[in-house]
Order: C-alpha cells, then structure tokens, then sequence
C-alpha cells in the first residue's frame, strides 16, 4: 500500500505532462538559435515558436513529439543541400514555415518535408519555394496536409519532383492545399482511404493529381488547370471523384482526366471543360458517371477499349466536337438520360425527352481512330455529309450505342 | 480596262445582287454575333459558311454573269480595244464585287461588336482574305469555263460541278487515299494534298491558326509546324495566289485565241 502515493505522483506526472509543456522560442537573438538546436533541446510534446527571421538549416531531424510553429513566416533556408524536415515521430505539427531551396538529386527523393513511417501528423499553412519534392508521406497514417502553398519552378520531367507524395499512407487528409509548377501536383501509391478535397493544381508539368495503385480514395471540390496531361487515375480501385474542375488542358496529348484500369469508381457533378480529351478511359469496368457537364472539349469522352458495364446518365454535353469516340464495334455501356447539345430530335409528347434516340459517336471520329491523318478534314463538307449519312443508319459505328432517352432540357 | 471594270461594276450593282449578297453577309454576321457574342466562337462558325457559300456563289455569279453580258461582249469586241482589257475589266468587276460585299458586309457586324478589342482579330482578317481568295479563284474558273462552253446548259453544269469537285469529292478522294495506305507515313502526302485544293488549304489555314488545332494531335504538330509559320503562311497565301493568277492567264490566253 506503501507506493499508492507514488503510483498518485507518477500518474499525475505523466498525465498532466503534456498539459503543462513548455513553449521554447528559437530566434537568431535567443539563446536557441536554430530549429535544430530547439528540436535537441525540447521534451517531448512541447511547442517550438519559431520567430521571423532566416534560419539556413537542413536535414533537421524531429524524432520526438513536438509542434514547429512559426510566426510570421520564418524562412527555412536549405540551400539547396538536400532535405530539410524529417519527421520520424508520431504526433508531430508543423504550422507556418516558409521552407526553400530544397537540393535536387537524381538518386535521393529530397523533400522539404518528409514523414517517415509516423502517425497523427499535422502539417498546415506551410508555404514551399524552389524545391524538389515538397510534402512526402512514407508509410505514415491518420494524418492531415492542410492549408499549404507549394510553387514550384520546374521546367523538366527527369529533374523534378512532385508537391506531395503519399506512399503507403493511409487514412490521410490533404486539404485546401495550393500547388503549382511541380511535376505532378498531388501523387499517390499504395495509398488507401485517403481524402483530397478543395486543393487547387494548376499548371504542373505532368498531372495535377496521379493515383497509382491507390483504392477507395475520394477526392471532392478539387480545382485541376492547364496542367501538361490533366489527372490521372490508374490501377486503382472504387474511387470516388465528386465535384471537381478539369479545365483548360489544351495540348496534343492532354486530358482532363486519364482512367486506366479503373474498377468500380464512382464519377459525379465534375465540370470537365475546354480540354483536348474529357476523359480518356482504358479498361476500366463498372464505372458510374452521373451529372457531369463536358463543355467545349474537343473530345469529351474517349473510349480506348475493354470497358464494361459503365453507365452514363444525366449528363450534359455542350458544344464538343466529338462527345463520344469508340475504337471498337462492341458496346457493353449504358447511356441514359444525357443532354446532348447536338441532338437535333424532336419530345412530340413533352415529357422532356426526346423521342428519337441519340447516337454519340459520329462516323468520322471513328474514321479518325482507324487513320489519326484524317482529322486534317475536320470541319470539311464532305465529312458533315457521311456524318449525316451514318447517323440515319450506323454502319461502322457500334448500332447499339446510343441515348434511347436524351433530355430535351440541360440536366441539373 | 478600267472603264469596262468600272461598267462591270455598276451594272453589278444596278442589278442588285451584289446589295442582296451584301446584306446576306450584313445579316448573317450580326445574326452569328447575337447568338453566340463571343468574336472568337463566331469566327469559327463563319469559316464553316465561308468554305463552303463562297467558292459556290463566286462560281455560280461568274457563270451567269458571263452569259448574260455575252450580247455586250460582242458588241464591245467590235470596238477597238484590246481583248485581254475587256475580259480583265469584266473579270475584276465581278469578282471586285463579290469580294467588297464579302468583306464589308461581314466587317460591319463584326466592328460594331468591338473586333478592335477583342484578339480574334488577326484570325478574322485571315478569314477575310481567304474568303476574298476563295472569290477570286472560283470566278476566273467560272469564267474559263463559261468561255470555253458556248451551250448555257453545259457551262452551268460544269460550273457546279467544279464546286462539288472541290468542295466534296475532293476530300472524299483523299479521305479514301489516306485510309487506303494508313500503313504508310502520310504526312507529307496530306500537306501535299491540302495545298492543291484552294478550300482545303484555306480550311486548314484557319483551323490552324483557331483554338482547336491543339485537336489535330500528332498530325495537327505536324501541320502547325508547316502552316503555323510565316513562312508556311506565305507559302500557303502564294498558293492561293498561284490558284488566281494561273485562271486569270488561261482566261486571258483562250480569250485572245477564241473566234468569236
């Protein structure tokens, strides 16, 4: 009974420890002057209060429980030396750095900051310049990227990195995140059950979000612009994509969205607008698309091949040159219930919808497929006639591909 | 020379085609801009109109016009004035009308909603020029046909059927060739086979130079590449060029050999 006592002061310590953890401020006046200095000197679960100033740090090691909290900004300096944050401890939180010069290497994956196999993790309202790869998860779960600004200048494929990067990490958040002018803007392998809403990726040079390998992930209210190929989805599945904007990948090889083995996904209200192709889908099965409005791409959909039992409906298609473009005769998808702007047809009996069915694939981007030379007759006369002449009676293009029931108003 | 284009010129106007083609261009454009008010988008829906009505009205107009003022012709070449001045003056009234309707009535629409400030507005003077082109060729090839067909009837035929030759058949012809050797690399032939047809080569003029080249894909760069420069815009606006001149000289030639 003698040691209840005791064992009263060693819970008390232990429990009210992380409650009264200490604040250390680390400032080029204060007695610690650097982050690491600060990282070496704190217990676990204290604050480190960056002040405003330059600190030319890199490989700082946090393997202890601690939030780097800067304030107004403090700038993190690598010098292009190599990585900067290594975060191999669970319950870590970085606030408000402003982190630069990350070294670049052809054989090491430099990252501003690296998570290494650790879990809880928070990094918010981080701002990343002239880097390498900038947010790179390793094997860590349950964590949050939230509020970020990565800028990147990269200008090759081979000698850039990407703005963040999730490796076998689970049950993540990536959030209201800005990245621009990396590689790929968002990336992810064998990562699962993780969220990506509200980010905005502009202007990368490859994809401005790239799943590989990566299932049951959604990613919701996500901005994608004039990136080099768009979003690519591949091997992946029962994704969900809700409410995202794919604009303005304009190019000879540029997509909205890229679908590459894609089972059970679910694709509803995107906006996919301006782009050479929509989506480019490629063996990929049991995939629902519902309320998305293609608006002026050249092509909205492009079908590559072995894809099964997908379904198309209320949908609006607005002004594409091509809304639909098949590489086979064979159809096993359902299109339902479509607004098509092109549909010419007729609601003899006003139930808002039309009476003629509607075939999306027209004659000559099926020509096109076959002999990619001949789209230099995009537009001419000849091909407006055969168009006509293969809508009153498919000969080439599959018959049973068609909108028994197009909308005769836009689908809201 | 001049008197007789000036002659030609007036008569056109007097007989009020040139006012109907006039207002149809006023009309359409400001119609296209109603609807769509966005310069750059009606740009495009014009080439559409402009590749296909105008090389057919500059055809049917020079035919007919030919034929009717055959009487005066005759009549003037009684006269002492040279045969290459009479042909050229009629020739230029014609073709000078249609061109003016063309590019005024389309200018109009398209100035008033603020083409000045929009920057659609080199595209829209390309389609001017091709469009002007496009006239001018396809009246000197009425007018060779008309001269070298004393029969009404056949010279019409001829005359239409030169349009459907190279506004549908043609391209029919080289879709058909361009499936037929897929295996082999056909880019150079496409370029080719483009330059030869004046409608094909002012389709494919503004397409390239509009939004929507990025299309054409791995063709489309190679196209770009070749039309997209100056020097291939020369080459192309020669093209054309060559496409007027060679007419006009046959014109000129069978005029002077032709017993009248």
């Amino acid at each position: 009974m003698g040691n209840l006592p005791t064992r009263i002061i060693l819970f008390l310590l232990f429990s009210v420890s992380p409650l009264c953890a200490k604040t250390i401020p680390v400032c080029i006046d204060c007695t610690i002057k650097s982050v690491s200095e600060g990282v070496a000197a704190a217990a676990d679960f204290d604050t480190l209060l960056i002040k405003k100033g330059t600190y030319k740090e890199f490989n700082i090691l946090i393997d202890k429980p601690l939030t780097l909290l800067g304030e107004n900004y403090p700038v993190i300096d690598g010098e292009d030396q190599g990585e900067i944050i290594r975060i191999v401890s669970d319950n870590v939180t970085i606030d408000g750095l402003f982190i630069i010069n990350v070294g670049t290497s052809y054989t090491t994956d430099y990252a501003a900051i690296r998570v290494v196999k650790s879990e809880n993790f928070l990094i918010q309202n981080v701002v990343l310049e002239k880097l390498f790869f900038g947010i790179y998860l390793e094997k860590s779960n349950h964590g949050k990227v939230y509020h970020n600004k990565i800028i990147g200048d990269a200008v090759d494929e081979y000698n850039s990195g990407n703005g963040i990067q999730l490796w076998y990490s689970h049950h993540v958040t990536v959030d209201r995140n800005i990245v621009q002018g990396v590689r790929d803007g968002i990336y992810l392998e064998f990562s699962d059950n993780v969220t990506i809403n509200n980010n905005r990726s502009t202007n990368n040079l490859r994809y401005g979000l790239h799943f590989m390998f990566s299932n049951d992930d959604v990613y919701t209210d996500n901005t994608f612009e004039n990136n080099g190929a768009g979003v690519a989805v591949m091997f992946s599945k029962r994704i969900k994509m809700v409410g995202n904007t794919f604009m303005r990948n304009w190019g000879t090889a540029a997509f909205g969205m890229l679908l590459k083995e894609i089972n059970d996904a679910e694709i509803s209200n995107n906006t996919f607008e301006e782009n050479t192709i929509g989506i480019n889908i490629e063996g990929s099965n049991r995939i629902t698309y519902k309320n998305n409005d293609f608006i002026n791409n050249g092509w909205a959909i492009k079908v590559l091949g072995a894809c099964y039992t997908n379904t198309f409906t209320n949908n609006n298609f607005l002004y594409n040159s091509f809304d639909i473009s098949y590489n086979s005769k064979l159809n096993d998808n359902v299109f339902d219930q479509n607004y098509w702007s092109n549909y010419t047809g007729y609601d003899l009996d006003k139930n808002g919808i039309g009476d003629v069915p509607y075939r999306p694939v027209k004659l000559f981007s099926y020509i096109v497929n076959r002999t990619p030379e001949t789209i230099i007759l995009l537009r001419s006369l000849f091909m407006d006639i055969i168009d006509f002449s293969e809508k009153v009676s498919p000969v080439f293009t599959p018959d049973n591909l068609m909108d028994a029931n197009p909308l005769m108003k836009k689908a809201s | 020379m001049l008197k007789i284009l000036k002659y030609s010129f007036y008569d056109l106007m007097r007989s009020r085609w040139s006012y109907i083609y006039f207002l149809f261009y006023l009309s359409l454009g400001f119609i296209l801009l109603f609807l769509n008010n966005d310069v750059s988008k009606a740009v495009i829906t014009l080439m559409n109109i402009i590749i296909v009505l105008v090389p057919l009205i500059g055809t049917i107009f020079g035919v007919m016009y030919y034929y009717n003022s055959k009487e005066f012709t005759e009549l003037l070449l009684a006269q002492p004035i040279k045969r290459s001045s009479i042909f050229l003056g009629q020739y230029l009234g014609v073709a000078g009308s249609l061109s003016l309707s063309l590019v005024v009535g389309l200018g109009i629409p398209f100035i008033l909603y603020g083409l000045f400030r929009s920057d659609a507005i080199f595209d829209f003077t390309l389609l001017l020029i091709t469009g002007a082109f496009l006239t001018l060729i396809f009246t000197a090839l009425s007018f060779n046909i008309a001269l070298s067909n004393e029969n009404k009837i056949k010279g019409f035929g001829y005359a239409v059927l030169l349009w459907l030759f190279l506004a549908v058949i043609y391209d029919g012809l080289f879709l058909m060739s361009l499936i037929l050797f897929e295996e082999y690399p056909l880019d150079t032939f496409s370029l080719g086979a483009t330059l030869l047809n004046p409608i094909d080569l002012s389709r494919t003029l503004i397409l390239l130079k509009l939004d929507i080249s990025a299309l054409l894909g791995y063709t489309g760069a190679i196209f770009r590449r070749f039309f997209g420069t100056d020097q291939g815009l020369i080459v192309s606006l020669s093209m054309l060029l060559l496409w007027t001149v060679l007419p006009v000289w046959r014109l000129l030639y069978k005029s002077k050999k032709k017993d009248f």
